[in-house]
């Protein structure tokens, strides 16, 4: 058989092809890009100390990030510890009880809308409806931010969980005479615990990196925090202040700080990802 | 969803889905906690519209001072002075709005053709594996894209790309100045690549609907490939496709840390795109920890009230549009 000599619609084939497939490749060089320049960058600031000393002044030499460390950490558990109850009941409602009702659309359609917001938006929210009647900044400001964040997301995917639960399940258990509370609670939840905590991991992974509804509520700070209810300091606005200043050991330390958040984001991302794909097949 | 046959009682005040538990009981203690769980999720559930109001109010509330003071004034004066307490938001806006103009124009085309890579082009293992990590460059923290931005994206901006543009598209305002790497371009092009796995995923989820039989007809007489995506996918999909975009834009829009290490933080409306200026977002996020007199407080906080109306706005009419599309789409043809 002998081809075709080339016509102008087969080129033009031939070149949306190419550009679809340079675009692709242009994504995925950019992914690699970043990660590359963290790693290389980041890892000559990774030691002991890094993780167990308080920050030093410029100059100094040594010393870590240990306090801001434990900040994000706290900061990211206090949201948790909001947002999670919070948006699986919204999700059961959405789930289960929703069915015909207005209450479930807009309840729906907000989530939507609200995930989509400027996290620095909330942050001021927080910081208005916060850090302005206390009168200070502090780490419960920043961790209701992050909470705000996480809501509509594990409210999403706990709907989405729970209606992957096949109905006979509940039936069968509301046939035993179960109440419906028990049967969402114990029956429901169960079957769809996989589901359910990939949600939750996924949305801690995502405030995790957060920088900017942090700037004006928990703030930063160079020494130990003793509760949230002062300025708290953590990994992400001590990456931006360290960058944006001149001392070069300060930004060593701002690269250390980025692949750690990377490396934690990233890998929890990964993992949840590869659960789910598990659970579903 | 759960539809157990309805029951005449006209003592039980529940609602028709949960009298089945209550059937044959004489004791309605487990239906009262039902009751209970069901007022309790529902509250849950109404909190997150709630909290959308709530920021809504509360900002508009904490910059209305700001905005008594200064008036219209305010949207259309490109002063912003501390230290004589006068703010417009002129210079903000444009630095938003034309930063994402940048992003969208580039992560548009790039997004549809990755979306096409994935659905048409490539074997299914690829797909799933440049699926992935597309998908991943979502994850990554935008505090590290401004961290890569700074640092290495705008001096090879600055040494490479605008010096090169500068000689071909000179000619042109937009193109002239100086070099410097951080600008209005460079943000805007991070932004792309910030805003592109958003769009891709969606435009994917679009291309992949399409009924395979449309599809094939158009295969069947002789379209080639590009042919049946622009001729056949495209329009069918098109609802979806415009949703997709609102929703990149609306994430452009916001979108913070990133364009905040490189988009220069001057208070100035420049004709070049590599001149430094500011955007709505990385003004709140410069100043506002700084901040000390209501007024300026006040005006910063009408700068947040913009930034949620459009925000809002691009949100809402995005999810209408792939509501739309979803819902015909499970009809089916």
């Amino acid at each position: 058989m002998k081809l075709r000599p080339p016509t102008g619609r087969r080129l033009a084939n031939l070149a949306v092809s190419i550009w679809a497939g340079a675009s692709a490749l242009t994504g995925i060089a950019i992914l690699f890009w970043i990660l590359y320049v963290v790693i290389i960058r980041g890892i000559g600031a990774l030691n002991l100390s890094f993780f167990t000393h308080l920050p030093t002044p410029p100059g100094m030499g040594g010393g870590g990030l240990a306090n801001a460390i434990a900040g994000t950490l706290a900061l990211t558990a206090g949201a948790t510890v909001i947002a999670v109850p919070l948006g699986l009941l919204a999700g059961v409602y959405l789930a289960e009880f929703s069915e015909e009702s207005k209450a479930g659309d807009y309840s729906r359609f907000s989530a939507n809308v609200l995930m989509g917001m400027p996290s620095i938006i909330v942050g001021i929210f927080a910081y208005t409806l916060v850090v302005v009647p206390l009168g200070h900044f502090s780490g419960y400001a920043g961790a209701l931010a992050l909470a705000i964040l996480m809501l509509p997301v594990i409210t999403r995917t706990t709907e989405d969980m729970l209606r992957l639960v096949p109905n006979t399940l509940r039936e069968s258990a509301l046939a035993l005479g179960a109440p419906r509370w028990k049967v969402t609670l114990a029956i429901v939840f169960r079957a769809a615990k996989g589901g359910l905590i990939t949600g939750i991991l996924l949305a801690v992974a995502r405030v995790s990196g957060e920088t900017a509804p942090l700037l004006f509520t928990a703030l930063n700070s160079p020494y130990w925090f003793h509760s949230l209810g002062e300025p708290t300091p953590n990994l992400t606005v001590t990456i931006f202040n360290y960058a944006m200043s001149p001392y070069p050991d300060w930004q060593q330390k701002a690269w250390g700080a980025s692949l750690l958040i990377t490396l934690g984001v990233l890998l929890t991302t990964v993992l949840t990802r590869f659960l789910l794909r598990e659970k579903k097949v | 969803m759960l539809k157990p046959a309805p029951q005449n009682d006209p003592e039980d005040p529940s609602p028709p889905n949960l009298r089945v538990v209550a059937a044959g009981r004489r004791v309605s203690a487990s239906d009262r906690g039902d009751q209970a769980f069901r007022w309790l999720s529902l509250a849950c559930s109404l909190l997150v519209p709630l909290v959308m109001l709530a920021i809504g109010l509360q900002l508009l509330q904490s910059s209305w001072p700001a905005l008594r003071q200064f008036g219209w004034r305010f949207f259309f004066s490109q002063e912003w002075n501390p230290v004589l307490q006068e703010f417009g938001a002129a210079s903000s806006i444009y630095g938003t709005l034309v930063s994402t103009l940048i992003a969208m124009c580039i992560a548009v085309p790039l997004s549809l053709a990755i979306a096409l890579f994935l659905v048409e082009l490539a074997p299914p293992k690829v797909s799933r594996t440049v699926g992935s990590l597309i998908e991943l460059l979502a994850a990554v923290p935008s505090i590290i894209f401004g961290m890569w931005g700074l640092f290495v994206f705008a001096p090879f901006m600055a040494n490479h790309i605008q010096p090169l543009m500068g000689r071909t598209l000179g000619f042109l305002p937009l193109f002239q100045g100086p070099p410097l790497g951080i600008g209005m371009l460079t943000a805007g092009i991070i932004l792309a690549f910030m805003v592109l796995p958003f769009i891709s995923a969606i435009a994917r989820d679009v291309f992949q609907l399409v009924p395979p039989v449309v599809k094939e007809s158009a295969f069947g007489l002789g379209a080639t490939t590009w042919e049946v995506t622009y001729k056949v996918t495209i329009p069918y999909g098109l609802v979806g496709i415009i949703g997709a975009v609102f929703l990149g834009l609306g994430r452009a829009l916001g979108e913070t840390m990133a364009v905040t290490f490189v988009i220069g933080n001057a208070h100035r409306i420049s004709a070049s795109l590599f001149a430094p200026g500011n955007s709505i977002a990385s003004t709140l996020a410069n100043e506002f920890s700084e901040a000390t007199e209501p007024l300026y407080i006040g005006s910063l906080v009408a700068l947040g009230l913009v930034l949620y109306l459009i925000t809002y706005l691009v949100q809402v009419v995005s999810q209408m549009l792939l509501r739309r599309m979803y819902r015909s789409w499970s009809v089916g043809l």
